[in-house]
């Protein structure tokens, strides 16, 4: 037999690439002997309790998920434009303020942040807190606020300063010029981080099963832990766990697209795939011209 | 006797350490065509971008329409939407079509009506024989193509005072003919205009007056076929022989 530096490296990579297989599947079916399959058969796949989640677990829990996750991610979006372009702001004191903001929920984890905001707003501001949804939105959008200021600012920073000087020697003032012309094509760079930062704030909102809701507006884990705790079963974790993933994985796909299709428009010629979704997606049908 | 269009004095411009302009002075009458010319570093763009504030003066006054755009209390705003600027990198809008390009800023700054600013924004398009180019988006458009959308967008606010910054360095040498013809209709025209070019062919045919500028100051200036044609200073004559030559 030959030595093994005398084969090809063709030949040993195969070697080490089937020593790899072989030791995961014994790896795969030592766990599946060991696994006691009936418990965990009963403890979280029992049919009858998962079929008891429904429709609810869609017609309530998933809705309030995304009630949570829409309303969080406007204030998440709004507040984060806001501190994006105070981050970049000649006066010292807006760009302090900024990052003081975005170090503080950047550096807190979010369980920590939703826990003082949840808890403490409503004291704060009194019991009459309007609408049942306000509270939880607000803890997830700060958030998501800081980690979007960031993306945003990015995005801002990657428009050609050009388009900025062109905007001003047209006459218009430095905030006309950033809403009309620096930001729209900044929001277009950003759009397939944005897309995972929707994605992480849909995530975080099962932290909001923490904070004491009503019945009505359970999202998804709180929604399947309560049901957990009165069956003494784990299937509607599984259950709830499905129904994350059935958002979650089209949107990180979707961002995987979009961003696939922006490096498409920065390497060659012709009209970007981007901007053609992107004109595709205009309400006008893109004819921004009339 | 009206005030000049553009008064510079005594204008000094720092960028930290580095002096860039040492005391400038210079006056564009209305209608009045001046070429800047001068080695790469020498501060010409620096100049320029002073006249609409896009840089701001470290000392000195620049004044346009007798507005002094280094009085803190200035409208710079208002004062810019009367001077055209044309930049080296044309600066269009990526996201918009060269029609937008050019009544965005008419419609945003001047407050004209959609109609108004089409109907002018195709008018201007016209001008600079790009009619046909309307709805095309700057990334389809070749180099020439946008930078005479730029002019378009430029001539669109009815500016006092056009600036053009190295308006043809970026072109294919084959496309400089169109955005010269452009800029010297515009001269024939009656623009006041200020134009730092490498192009000394249009300097010495469209210039009323040429002003060389190295190392930060006017070192000679006068009618193109003086400062071109037979220039006074050694520093002149080198880099003229050193543009002519290729």
């Amino acid at each position: 037999m030959r030595a093994w530096s005398d084969l090809s490296p063709r030949k040993r990579s195969r070697i080490i690439r089937w020593c790899v297989y072989a030791i995961t599947l014994a790896g795969i079916v030592a766990l599946a002997l060991l696994i006691d399959w009936p418990s965990i058969r009963r403890v979280f796949f029992d049919p009858d309790i998962a079929r008891q989640q429904f429709p609810e677990v869609i017609t309530q829990a998933a809705k309030n998920t995304l009630i949570f996750t829409a309303f969080g991610f406007v204030i998440a979006f709004g507040v984060g434009l806001l501190l994006a372009v105070m981050r970049l702001s000649d006066i010292a004191v807006y760009r302090g303020a900024a990052l003081v903001w975005i170090e503080i929920f950047r550096g807190l984890p979010a369980l920590v942040t939703i826990s003082l905001i949840g808890f403490g707003l409503p004291i704060a501001l009194g019991q009459q807190f309007p609408g049942t949804y306000t509270t939880g939105s607000i803890a997830v959008g700060v958030v998501g606020s800081a980690y979007i200021a960031e993306t945003v600012r990015a995005g801002i920073e990657a428009v050609p300063r050009g388009q900025m000087e062109a905007a001003r020697s047209l006459g218009m003032s430095y905030g006309r010029a950033m809403v009309t012309v620096v930001i729209p094509q900044a929001l277009r760079i950003v759009i397939p981080p944005l897309t995972n930062e929707f994605v992480l704030l849909l995530k975080d909102t099962s932290l909001l099963s923490v904070l004491g809701v009503t019945a009505s507006n359970k999202e998804l884990l709180k929604f399947a832990r309560d049901d957990a705790v009165a069956t003494f079963n784990s299937t509607p974790y599984v259950v709830a766990g499905l129904v994350y993933l059935a958002i979650t994985v089209p949107l990180t796909f979707l961002a995987r697209r979009l961003e696939s299709g922006g490096a498409n428009r920065s390497s060659s010629a012709g009209p970007g795939r981007l901007r053609v979704l992107f004109r595709s997606l205009d309400p006008r049908g893109g004819s921004s011209d009339a | 006797m009206p005030s000049p269009v553009v008064e510079i004095a005594g204008l000094h411009k720092r960028f930290g350490d580095l002096a860039v302009l040492k005391g400038v002075d210079l006056a564009i009458e209305a209608g009045e065509v001046v070429c800047v010319i001068g080695p790469s570093g020498s501060g010409k763009s620096t100049l320029l971008r002073c006249v609409n504030a896009l840089e701001d003066a470290t000392e000195g006054v620049v004044r346009v329409s007798g507005v002094d755009l280094t009085d803190p209390d200035c409208h710079i705003d208002r004062v810019r939407a009367k001077i055209g600027m044309v930049f080296q990198l044309f600066n269009l809008f990526p996201n918009m079509t060269a029609l937008r390009n050019v009544t965005i800023a008419q419609e945003k700054v001047l407050r004209r009506g959609k109609a108004e600013a089409r109907e002018k924004a195709l008018a201007m398009l016209e001008r600079v024989g790009l009619s046909d180019k309307a709805h095309s988006y700057p990334d389809t458009l070749s180099g020439g193509q946008q930078q005479r959308v730029a002019i378009a967008r430029a001539l669109a606010m009815d500016p006092e005072l056009m600036l053009f910054d190295e308006a043809t360095s970026a072109l294919d040498p084959e496309l400089v003919g169109d955005v010269l013809n452009v800029m010297r209709e515009l001269a024939e025209g009656g623009m006041t205009m200020m134009v730092v070019t490498h192009e000394m062919g249009f300097a010495r045919h469209v210039a009323d007056r040429v002003a060389f500028i190295d190392e930060g100051v006017i070192m000679e200036q006068g009618p193109p076929e003086q400062v071109i044609g037979a220039p006074k200073m050694d520093r002149t004559q080198r880099f003229l022989q050193m543009v002519l030559e290729h």
